[in-house]
């Protein structure tokens, strides 16, 4: 196909060209990922042993990661369903940055998930057909299904769109409209999926809660969507992209919402835990206080619920949020609060206090950590590839010439 | 057996022979025909599969000149078989679906390879579960006076790393008159022993009736046998660690480098699911010395045991050991409100 052939040589060239900034980024962001891989390439040597995860704390910085970054995916599409369904226009121009976020974000989850694998070169013992894929019994299985249909899902779309664009058509609504219904189920279910991955576990009290698949799915919708400004407002200032404020500011009530109903799912969480402790009530008061004098995760644990709370409390007042400085700071840290909770804070302690009481405290290693940074570099230089290609195209800067 | 003894041990041992094969109860036609089943046919269809995969990887891998020592004019003869036995390796399939004569050259390809690596010969059991036989162990409490031996003997009877002092039991030791505390008891403690004022627990994998690790696994690589052990293809194991999150008990380890043992060390009597060599990256636990309690032998560690504190024996054999205790000491499991069925008792005298 001619079209497809031109519209890859049209952006490679465009992504190749840009302002003195733009190269800097980039340049930024591939120098962090050979520190990536260089550490990765030490996990592979050396194996496991150079993280900080043992016997006693199995899943540490990678598993928290890509918890979090399913939730960043999942939420990206709900800024799909009002633009596209309810035909509501300012949010046309989020969308595609939002489906650009997805895929990027589901990469990283990926590759987590690779980093983790003791074997990653057994990989293919889990492709069906081949392999043997325990499917329907392990959620681990439900899960590869539902990431890489939405990843598919979410290529597929902006692909079409893009593609119709860039030859000056107008695509049809008929051909995206029902993949974009199937993609904000698909949405709710990768979160629910993966809550169910840790909430199935019986051996782990502090994940086996009813409560974990909603508020996974309440603080994705708000951590994602927050992301999704700050980048917004990032490519306003660096593109002629035309970016509303009504559109900043719809997306900051989505924000806000979620951010509303996480933290009633918290205080709920919160009461269960503290008012009648239990024998299963150990994790929460090492995450919240420490115990037996061993604290590491306490200071994180505050630092996101600070966040948290100062974070929704801004965006609760329309005079705050509606002013875009103090929306961007709350954004940022909503975002940041979030990851902590959602990541560190949620995975960690499920393996603290171990099956038999024993406290082992984790903390990731430097290797553990650039592999971690060199993953988010991965993300943001895909996610920066995207949506420079595909606000181009929107703008009419590449066009198919016949 | 009558049918109030398989309810008073309740492990539901039909229900158990017909999940036998580890799949879903639909998918299982017929228990007593294992070969025929669905599993069977799924895979015969894989062995086809993976070939085609093998032989594209194979294209793929020669193209890029990566296996340049296995096509070598240049390199010895041992080298070269080495590459190939590696190279066969790679692309076994999961033991638990492999036919007989498959599990055969498997052992066949580890037993050469580990002779042209260290020159010596070992012995790799694939022996199948035998009928009849339900393996369960006790635990006296009263006994039990922490000397560790057993950790020691099971160390040394399923070749476990050294370097990271890799254990499969822990041996709690609880302070008299607090009860079964767990949470306050030392599972690391060093120094002369029984120490006044404490007793002793041992821990290790309970082998469930109802593992939670088997349900997870993604790929398959672990699974209950016949005779109620859980056992790991250590080669099928993509090192998720999935199965591991999963253990109410604590009883999966994880290779987080690779293993060493001394060459003169090396229990040179293995099984394929029992203490052969393990890697990098892959999951490994107690599993009853396979090796040894399919051949009648009672485990390293009841063996090393100075007190008689670890009884252990087939459960469907109303003259064992372990029935009487079962039937005649007021035994309990851990954690039983998980619903994960333990074949692993306590009692005290």
């Amino acid at each position: 196909m001619t079209v497809l052939r031109n519209l890859i040589k049209d952006s490679l060239i465009y992504l190749t060209h840009g302002r003195k900034s733009y190269h800097i980024w980039m340049a930024l962001l591939t120098f962090i990922m050979l520190i990536g891989m260089y550490c990765y390439s030490l996990q592979l040597e050396h194996g496991l042993s150079v993280t900080g995860m043992n016997d006693r704390v199995s899943w540490g910085l990678y598993i928290s990661n890509f918890t979090f970054l399913v939730g960043v995916a999942a939420a990206a599409v709900m800024l799909v369903l009002p633009a596209y369904i309810l035909k509501d226009i300012d949010f046309k121009q989020a969308v595609l940055i939002g489906e650009g976020m997805a895929v990027a974000a589901l990469f990283m989850c990926l590759a987590f998930v690779v980093a983790d694998m003791g074997g990653p070169a057994r990989l293919w013992h889990m492709i069906p057909g081949i392999g043997v894929f325990n499917f329907p019994n392990s959620m681990l299985t439900w899960d590869v299904l539902v990431l890489n249909g939405y990843l598919f899902i979410n290529i597929s779309i902006p692909f079409y769109i893009l593609i119709m664009r860039y030859q000056g058509k107008v695509p049809n609504p008929k051909i995206y409209i029902p993949g974009v219904f199937i993609s904000v189920f698909w949405a709710v279910a990768i979160h629910l999926v993966t809550a169910f991955l840790y909430q199935g576990l019986q051996a782990r009290p502090f994940w086996n809660n009813a409560l974990l698949g909603p508020r996974f799915l309440a603080s994705a919708f708000a951590a994602g969507p927050s992301l999704i400004i700050i980048s917004l407002a990032v490519i306003r200032k660096f593109t002629d992209f035309k970016i509303e404020d009504k559109t900043i500011t719809k997306i900051a009530l989505v924000v806000t919402v979620a951010a509303q109903i996480n933290l009633i799912m918290l205080i709920s969480e919160l009461f269960k835990e503290f008012y009648a402790p239990t024998h299963h009530s150990e994790s929460a008061y090492y995450l919240f206080f420490g115990l037996q004098g061993k604290a590491k995760l306490v200071p994180w644990i505050w630092t996101a619920i600070t966040m948290n709370v100062i974070a929704t409390v801004i965006l609760t007042f329309h005079k705050l949020r509606n002013n875009l400085t103090i929306l961007y700071f709350a954004c940022s840290i909503l975002f940041i609060g979030i990851w902590i909770e959602k990541g560190f804070g949620l995975i960690v302690p499920g393996f603290i206090p171990g099956p038999w009481g024993k406290i082992a405290e984790y903390f990731p290693t430097p290797t553990e950590i650039g592999v971690t940074i060199g993953i988010w570099a991965m993300g943001a230089f895909i996610f920066s590839i995207l949506v420079r290609t595909g606000v181009a195209i929107e703008l009419g800067k590449i066009k198919f010439k016949k | 057996m009558s049918k109030e003894r398989k309810k008073w041990f309740s492990l539901n041992l039909r229900n158990k022979e017909q999940n036998s094969c580890g799949c879903s109860d639909s998918k299982c036609s017929d228990p007593s025909n294992k070969k025929e089943d669905g599993i069977s046919q799924v895979f015969d269809v894989n062995m086809d599969r993976r070939q085609a995969f093998k032989k594209l990887t194979a294209g793929l891998v020669i193209g890029a000149g990566a296996v340049s020592s296995s096509c070598s004019v240049v390199s010895d003869e041992k080298s070269k078989e080495k590459s190939q036995i590696e190279w066969e390796e790679y692309f076994k399939g999961n033991y638990k679906l492999m036919s007989d004569e498959e599990k055969r050259k498997t052992v066949n390809r580890l037993v050469r390879s580990y002779e042209l690596r260290n020159g010596k010969k070992i012995n790799i059991s694939s022996k199948d579960a035998e009928n009849d036989v339900l393996f369960g162990y006790a635990f006296n409490i009263s006994k039990c006076q922490g000397y560790m031996d057993c950790v020691n003997a099971c160390v040394e009877e399923n070749n476990q790393d050294r370097a990271s002092q890799m254990q499969y039991i822990r041996i709690h030791e609880m302070e008299d008159g607090k009860g079964l505390n767990f949470g306050e008891s030392d599972d690391t403690y060093y120094h002369e022993v029984p120490a006044a004022g404490h007793f002793y627990m041992g821990t290790q994998c309970f082998h469930c009736d109802n593992p939670p690790c088997v349900e997870v696994c993604p790929v398959q690589a672990t699974w209950k046998e016949k005779d109620g052990i859980v056992v790991i293809d250590y080669d099928w194991c993509i090192g998720c660690r999935y199965c591991m999150a999963a253990c109410p008990y604590d009883g999966r380890r994880f290779n987080w480098t690779t293993p060493e043992i001394p060459e003169n060390e090396v229990n040179k009597d293995q099984h394929y699911l029992g203490n052969r060599l393990r890697k990098k990256g892959v999951m490994e636990k107690c599993t009853f010395c396979i090796q040894r309690s399919r051949q009648g032998k009672n485990p390293a560690c009841v063996e090393a045991c100075p007190t008689g504190s670890r009884i252990f024996g087939n459960l469907l054999d109303p003259k064992s050991e372990i029935r009487w205790i079962l039937e005649n000491k007021k035994v309990f499991r851990l954690k039983e409100d998980l619903g994960t069925e333990p074949k692993f008792w306590y009692f005290m005298d």
